[in-house]
């Protein structure tokens, strides 16, 4: 295991120290070591976005605390679920007294921790409703959506909650986009290596080399297909005929697209694959209203990306479109 | 009647948590066959950390609520919640005891399956922890039922969790992380349901030793 690192079961405290330190700008720490906050939440009046997930995908999660994005997030153990006190603590730090939207993915720890959290915030008097993201198309088929993993979408899931929170939405309102914005969003991931959690010390998945996995899941949960390494071109068309389908997405829509690389992937690549996704797009018809092309949403040292194409109306544009400032996004007003 | 004197709760903390550390690179090899890996290490954890909190003398109701406490508001995962939820249902049912009878732990197993399967949405068969959990208590249920003695319970209980653990080999599952492997989760064993068959065991085995007349 190549990686610098102090203590394996030390890396998230680690991680935590120098990320508050360099981005003080941004985020603050609270009483509970797994809970940052933005520097000014919480905003009285405003909706607080909190959002919570396993370590290891860095941007995500804590790297969209930040303006017009989230409050508070909650942090786990390596690809673990924060704890259900690490979710409270959040929605404490969030609440500005008009409720608390938490944008999460969907896992089975997360759904437990965050199913007691809002029982405790409840007995607090504080409000707190959901979205759960489900946009990784390969990890269920589409009639049980409900059932699918949250992955990349995620991200366009907070910028646009967090949005509609910055622009004056009530808590319905806040978790009616950001349910808009995930049921609108389909995702795929290929990975061509596995990934190591630190304190295990090796790969507990297998990619050989020379293979990769179509819809390989953000933790290595396997995909639906293990085939031969082909060019960019090819992966990218592959992609696309698994999600465009789904959703459907048709001739004439405006869409995002994200794509992000799994972590050891380099940016470069990202590049090469963005450029056929644009042009079998574009030969259906389908507009690229906005791009956001690079490490998004990793999964430690793992190589790989992921594609995300989100469909807009005119509700959705303007969220998308609002500035933004956080570690993981800085977005300006559209000029 | 036999019982268990309550007054060894760090004792029985200090077993728990010896059972878990000796497996826990075994539960994370399991995890990792269908999930993430991280099992056994994150189980570990919480289990050590309740034991160094847990003070010389204290009673199994605050040994296993301190363990509850430590797994729900820490370790997180699904495991946290489950099995601290778990632990701190036992700990109230057994509160301001002197004694844990054949009875008395029944009611702290029905209460620790109660929260579980509140928490979660699992079913027997689907292959999670609740695959050793329901047949080990309906087996415990039925030994009390007929009048065996409370080792005759914890034997039986002992037996149909390893028959429960076992059983999920064979199983696809359908709930969690696991669930999306769908057909190709079968040939392994559930790691939560081999960590309930590690605590049940490591409870009937304990109990069995310290029993006396009461």
């Amino acid at each position: 295991m190549q990686r610098i690192i102090n203590d394996p079961n030390r890396v998230v405290d680690d991680m935590l120290k120098g990320f508050v330190q360099a981005h003080a700008d941004l985020v603050a720490p609270t009483d509970n070591p797994r809970v940052l906050r933005y520097v000014k939440a919480p905003v009285a009046g405003k909706v607080g976005i909190v959002t919570g997930g396993g370590s290891g995908h860095k941007p995500a999660f804590i790297g969209y605390i930040g303006r017009n994005m989230c409050d508070a997030v909650a942090v786990g153990e390596i690809f673990t679920s924060p704890a259900a006190q690490a979710f409270y603590d959040a929605f404490k730090a969030a609440n500005g007294g008009a409720g608390v939207a938490c944008l999460y993915g969907n896992y089975a720890g997360d759904n437990m921790n965050v199913k007691l959290a809002r029982r405790m915030a409840e007995a607090d008097g504080i409000t707190v409703k959901t979205v759960v993201a489900n946009d990784d198309v390969p990890s269920a088929p589409k009639e049980e959506r409900e059932k699918r993993r949250g992955v990349a979408g995620e991200v366009l899931m907070w910028k646009v909650g967090g949005a509609k929170a910055a622009l004056g939405g009530t808590l319905d309102e806040v978790i009616a986009a950001a349910q808009k914005a995930i049921d609108n969003t389909r995702s795929i991931g290929v990975g061509l290596t596995p990934c190591t959690i630190p304190a295990v010390g090796k790969p507990n998945f297998t990619i050989e080399a020379g293979k990769m996995e179509m819809g390989i899941g953000h933790h290595g949960e396997p995909g639906i297909q293990v085939m031969d390494l082909r060019p960019a071109d090819e992966i990218a068309q592959m992609m696309l005929d698994i999600i465009l389908p789904d959703l459907p997405f048709n001739s004439g829509d405006e869409v995002v697209v994200l794509i992000s690389g799994l972590g050891a992937t380099p940016v470069m690549e990202l590049y090469i694959l963005y450029n056929k996704v644009a042009q079998i797009l574009a030969a259906q018809g389908i507009r690229i209203y906005r791009p956001y092309v690079g490490n998004y949403f990793t999964s430690l040292e793992m190589m790989g990306a992921t594609v995300t194409v989100m469909k807009l109306d005119d509700e959705l544009k303007p969220l998308i479109d609002l500035e933004a400032e956080c570690m993981g996004l800085r977005q300006f007003g559209r000029g | 009647m036999d019982a268990v004197s309550v007054d060894r709760g760090k004792a029985l903390l200090e077993r728990l948590a010896q059972i878990i550390h000796a497996n826990a690179a075994y539960l994370s090899e399991l995890d990792g066959a269908v999930g993430d890996g991280d099992h056994g290490i994150n189980m570990d954890k919480g289990f050590g950390k309740a034991l160094e909190r847990t003070a010389e003398g204290a009673t199994l109701a605050v040994a296993l609520r301190t363990l509850g406490n430590t797994l729900l508001t820490e370790i997180g995962g699904a495991m946290g919640p489950l099995y601290g939820s778990f632990f701190l249902e036992m700990a109230a049912a057994c509160d301001n005891r002197a004694e844990v009878d054949t009875a008395t732990f029944r009611a702290m197993l029905e209460a620790a399956l109660a929260v579980v399967q509140d928490l979660g949405s699992a079913k027997v068969g689907d292959k999670t922890l609740l695959d050793t959990l329901v047949p080990a208590i309906e087996a415990y249920r039925a030994a009390h039922e007929a009048g065996a003695s409370f080792a005759e319970c914890l034997a039986q209980m002992r037996s149909a969790a390893e028959r429960g653990k076992e059983s999920t080999r064979d199983l696809v599952a359908k709930i969690g992380r696991a669930s999306r492997l769908g057909e190709r989760s079968r040939g392994h064993l559930d790691a939560g349901a081999t960590s309930c068959f590690l605590i049940l065991s490591t409870f009937a085995e304990f109990f069995s030793q310290h029993l006396q007349a009461s």
